[in-house]
């Protein structure tokens, strides 16, 4: 599996660091409430297809990135740079 | 025998070599197979549960009966294919499955055995009674099954592992290869051409054709000079492409030292990993046997397999040739034999409607109903369309028909097609992205077919690739069309294999199906079909066949062959090449490492760190001695520590302090310019994630230690919360570990060996101050902290200077009643004084735990903030921080449970568990640190501590976790 950083270009998956769903882009308000704070943490969509998730480009330019993946072709459409987004997910 | 005048082997350089404690001549080009054909050895192996002879079947990679054991000086390979093993002079080989001589096999008592060991023979006969299973069946199954043997020692030679990028691989050299190879290399692409075999040219270097109107081999050479003699090309022989994978990636193995004698410095393997934009799939294809009753008798081989050994190593696999076909593709090998002088008995084809004009005896419509020959094919029987025939014959040449070798599309889940034309599965398009299967791989069974198809694939590549085709003109050669018609199985008395390598034949199949197993899937297990090391790619076909005829389907309604990387099988020691002994991990070391090691201490692992445990003196006989001298020596006197393997973390910007007031719970903002703070840092769930000092070095300027096991990480997280949360921010981090080498300097002379050192004295430097000062013109870093709970520093110099202030301030401490302390010490000071590590902040504990829910602060947000007050984080129902004292002498019980006395002990009743210890002089005790229900509430009980593990049952008192100077005069002095 290769990722294309934007930065590094395609580069070996043992490079980078998995988090986890985009989802983790969305950080709640600190007064949030119990509510939307267990689902930012803990409530994960589980999609067999397309899907957005984030990985650390840890053997390389350090940067996070938000790869747009398929779950089930393994398709790799592309990847952005986490801090070029801006603080959401679109 | 060898023929005069045949064959591509280099007749003046004989080699020779042992089989079976034999020697034997050969010469350079030949396996090991070709050699022993020559010298007309007819059984090279045993087969796996019948112990039956068994001979050469083939002449490449699928080989399922020619397995044999390899032994080196400091390796023993079982299962070489010997139709793959090159020979050279001293190779040692020797055949497996035997038990005594090869050609006596006690074992093959077995085979008269043979009505009981019918498929699922052993789920139905072992079972019972019960307890025999272990004691007596299993280790009897064992020692008589398995194809080989270990030599039960480590493999000492030396694997490689290696990566590759190009443009376009080609897998397989034969003429769809080769030309799609040259077609993208004059277009400028760069091209990884591999291939199987030791010598590039697939079928042509066998099947006697011309290309062009020169001969087969001639044509591939000039095809290689012109591949050698570019740039952008890499010839890869010897390797095989065992594995598709996402993105492009294939896994191969290079056979790189196998068919040399042993180097040190020479890899027996190496296993690739080739990155391709685009792959070819030029693997050609495999021959498929015929399951007639007892067809495999050594003598009985693949007839494309007796044309490789006539054309290509000038061997005659026996002295009167049968040939037993349903497609035309045995004519030619016969015609290729009679052309050399081997005497062709009949050629026996199994249609009706065929030409029967050869110089030989065709019997048309034939089918072979038995055959002859204990330890070598004799006879053979049958019948044709005019009646009965027995023939005389050493040597059955056989074709069923040709399968695609398509496993590679079959990798990533790609499901094969069915072909009634060809009676044969052919690659589905486009199952592995950027991967296209031509010529006999793709079902092309001609040589011009092959040509025009590799070609056209490679200009497809190119025009994907962006590259202009250059002029490749298509060669002429064959192309009769191929003419099959099938036959999969004969009926008759005796058996008929399927599965050489595991014994499996029609029957097994038929009764898998009788039995209920229908699915391709459930038979393959029941009757191990296909999980030999040739994984079925003689016997799926065959299998499906008899198993659809079994249960009344058609073919493709059956099932499908499919098939999983590796295409061969691939050694883990290529597969995990370096990573063995100290290969398995990077190692880091300290600066002070070399100074350590000389005075004896014995290094633990830190993470990837080594760090010196303790410093024994003359005398010491165990660590405890030294690391109570060390303990004593700190607290009295001075000791100096190597602590470099802190993570520490450069932050700058304007934005830098309002960051680490986002990462840590307590403010950093209000910090002043030459100061240190401890912080606390949390997950964003509300758990403890690391703690450290944080010193401020200028108003823009700070430097973070992190915990040496946290340290990667803190830098992780650093970088998320930046760039998810305030990638805008004027902030700016760098991990500078490896920049700088730090020592503690601890105890009550521990500013006097400072001033020792230093250029200036330390002046006004308060507890928790930081600042830069010179040593010998260099500019050092001084920290006042402390992890021993003595008046303590810390001083930082570049990496470089490392050593040398090691080793001075250790000579200074020692004249002053001072000196060097480890691990062991250090987790000694620590314990007295209540500073926690990971033991303690392991991922489950919160601030409120940890007795630092004050550290979190009111007035701002921070990350793990709003989850951390969760009503369950924080009450009496959490198990909370506390120290223990436990009676001296008592054994390290770091992980045992603790329980209110009186309780009953069980897993539910556990107040909460202990996660360090130390033996402590000073307290006159040993002391634990651990979480216990209400912990804080209950200080003064008398806890039982309970260890199944070390068996011990023991009780302590609940107290502060600070043991030593709870008031912090000290660390102030
Ligand atoms: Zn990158």
């Amino acid at each position: 599996m290769r990722i294309p950083c934007p930065l590094c270009g395609p580069r070996d998956r043992r490079e980078f660091t998995y988090y986890g769903s985009d989802d983790y882009l969305n950080r709640p308000a600190p007064d949030a409430g119990a509510g939307p704070w267990d689902d930012h943490l803990h409530l994960r969509a589980n999609p067999a297809g397309e899907t957005h998730d984030l990985w650390y480009h840890e053997a390389g330019c350090a940067q996070w990135l938000r790869v747009h993946r398929n779950t089930v072709s393994h398709e790799i459409y592309g990847a952005a740079l986490v801090a070029g987004l801006k603080g959401g997910a679109q | 025998m060898r023929v005069a005048g045949k064959g591509l082997i280099e007749r003046e350089k004989p080699v020779s070599f042992t089989f079976d404690g034999r020697t034997y001549a050969g010469f350079k080009g030949d396996t090991v197979a070709s050699a022993l054909l020559a010298a007309r050895v007819r059984v090279v192996g045993r087969s796996f549960k019948y112990h039956r002879p068994r001979g050469v079947l083939t002449a490449g990679s699928e080989e399922p009966n020619a397995l044999i054991e390899v032994v080196g000086a400091k390796n023993q390979t079982p299962n070489v294919r010997a139709t793959v093993q090159e020979v050279f002079e001293g190779l040692v080989t020797r055949s497996q499955n035997r038990m005594g001589s090869l050609r006596w096999d006690l074992l093959a008592v077995n085979d008269l055995m043979a009505p009981f060991f019918s498929a699922g023979f052993y789920y139905k006969t072992f079972m019972w009674p019960r307890a025999f299973w272990e004691k007596v069946y299993e280790p009897a199954i064992r020692r008589a099954a398995g194809l080989g043997s270990l030599s039960g020692r480590h493999d000492e030679g030396h694997y490689e592992k290696a990566f590759a990028f190009c443009d376009l691989l080609v897998i397989g050299a034969g003429p769809t290869g080769l030309i799609a190879a040259l077609t993208a290399a004059r277009a400028g692409a760069d091209v990884i051409l591999a291939d199987e075999d030791s010598r590039m040219g697939g079928r042509l270097l066998s099947n006697g054709e011309t290309v062009d109107g020169q001969p087969g081999p001639d044509w591939v050479a000039a095809v290689l000079a012109e591949l050698s003699s570019l740039p952008n090309v890499r010839l890869m022989p010897r390797t095989t492409v065992s594995g598709a994978y996402d993105g492009g990636i294939y896994g191969a193995l290079e056979r790189v030292g196998l068919h040399k004698p042993a180097r040190p410095d020479l890899p027996r393997e190496a296993f690739w990993r080739i990155t391709a934009r685009r792959a070819i799939l030029a693997s050609g294809a495999l021959e498929r046997p015929i399951a007639f009753p007892m067809n495999d008798r050594p003598g009985i081989m693949m007839a494309g397999a007796v044309q490789s050994y006539l054309n290509r190593y000038g061997v005659a696999s026996g002295k009167r040739v049968t040939l037993f076909a349903n497609n035309d593709g045995a004519r030619a090998v016969a015609r290729d034999l009679m052309a050399a002088g081997v005497q062709v008995a009949a050629i026996l084809d199994s249609r009706a409607n065929a030409s029967a004009v050869e110089n030989c005896p065709v019997y048309l419509g034939a089918r072979i109903t038995d055959t002859s020959g204990r330890h070598g094919l004799r006879l053979i029987e049958g019948h044709h369309a005019g009646g009965a025939f027995k023939l005389e014959t050493d040597c059955l040449a056989m074709s069923g028909g040709w399968n695609p070798t398509l496993h590679l599309t079959c990798h990533m889940g790609g499901r094969p097609r069915w072909s009634e034309e060809l009676a044969a599965f052919v690659p589905m398009e486009g199952a592995v992205p950027g991967l296209v299967a031509a010529g006999a791989a793709n079902g092309t069974f001609t040589t011009h077919g092959c040509l025009a198809a590799g070609h056209a694939v490679a200009e497809a590549a190119l025009a994907d690739l962006g590259l202009s085709p250059a002029k490749v003109a298509l060669p002429r050669a064959e192309g009769l069309p191929y003419v099959v018609e099938p036959l999969w199985a004969v009926e008759g008395k005796g058996r008929a294999w399927l599965d050489f390598a595991n014994d499996v034949t029609t029957k097994d199949v038929k009764l898998a199906a009788q039995e209920g197993y229908a699915s391709v899937e459930h038979m393959k297990r029941y009757t191990t079909q296909g999980m030999a090391p040739d994984q079925g790619k003689n016997s799926n076909m065959g299998a499906l066949a008899v198993l659809a005829d079994a249960t009344g389907r058609a073919i493709p309604e059956t099932g499908i062959t499919t098939f999983r990387p590796p295409y061969v099988p691939v050694s883990v020691a290529a597969l995990g090449a370096g990573g063995r002994g100290m290969g398995f991990a990077p190692q880091r070391f300290l600066t002070s490492d070399q100074a350590s090691r000389d005075r004896g201490a014995p290094m633990i692992e830190a993470g990837l760190w080594y760090r010196p445990s303790y410093f024994p003196k003359p005398g010491e006989a165990t660590w405890r001695v030294s690391c109570d001298r060390e303990v004593a020596m700190v607290r009295g006197a001075v000791g100096v520590a190597d602590v470099s393997t802190l993570g520490k973390i450069d932050i700058q910007g304007r934005d830098a302090a309002r960051f680490l007031d986002l990462v840590y719970t307590n403010t950093f903002s209000t910090l002043p310019v030459g100061r240190v703070r401890y912080g606390l840092m949390l997950r964003e769930d509300g758990f403890v994630m690391d703690d450290g000092t944080t010193a401020r070095l200028g108003e823009n300027h700070f430097l973070m230690t992190t915990t040496t096991a946290a340290a990667g990480q803190v830098m992780r997280h650093l970088d998320f919360v930046h760039q998810t949360h305030c990638a805008d921010w004027d902030v700016r981090f760098i991990s500078v570990t490896e920049a700088w080498a730090q020592f503690a300097v601890a105890g009550p002379k521990s500013r006097a060996l400072l001033n020792a050192v230093l250029d200036q004295p330390v002046q006004d430097f308060p507890f928790m101050a930081c600042g830069a000062v010179q040593l010998g013109g260099v500019t050092a870093r001084l920290f006042r902290i402390s992890f021993s709970g003595e008046q303590g520093y810390e001083i930082a110099v570049p990496t470089r200077y490392g050593e040398s202030l090691f080793r001075d301030l250790v000579a200074k401490a020692e004249t002053m009643g001072g000196g060097p302390y480890g691990m062991e010490a250090l987790n000694v000071l620590r314990v007295e004084k209540g500073f926690i590590t990971h033991a303690e902040i392991h991922g489950r504990t919160t601030a409120f735990d940890i007795g630092m829910e004050k550290m979190v602060s009111p007035k701002k947000d921070c990350i793990g903030k709003a989850m951390a007050a969760r009503p369950a984080l924080v009450g009496p129902e959490r198990q909370q921080l506390v120290g223990l004292k436990i009676a001296t002498g008592t054994p390290p019980c770091s992980g045992a449970h603790l329980f209110t006395v009186g309780d009953k002990v069980g897993r539910e009743e556990s107040q909460g568990y202990i996660t360090s210890f130390a033996h402590s002089d000073l307290m006159g005790a040993c002391l634990g640190l651990g979480f216990l229900k209400n912990g804080r509430a209950r200080h003064g009980e008398i806890i039982r501590i309970v260890d199944h593990l070390r068996g011990l049952d023991l009780t302590a008192e609940v107290c502060d976790p600070v043991f030593h100077d709870k008031d912090g005069e000290k660390l102030r002095a």
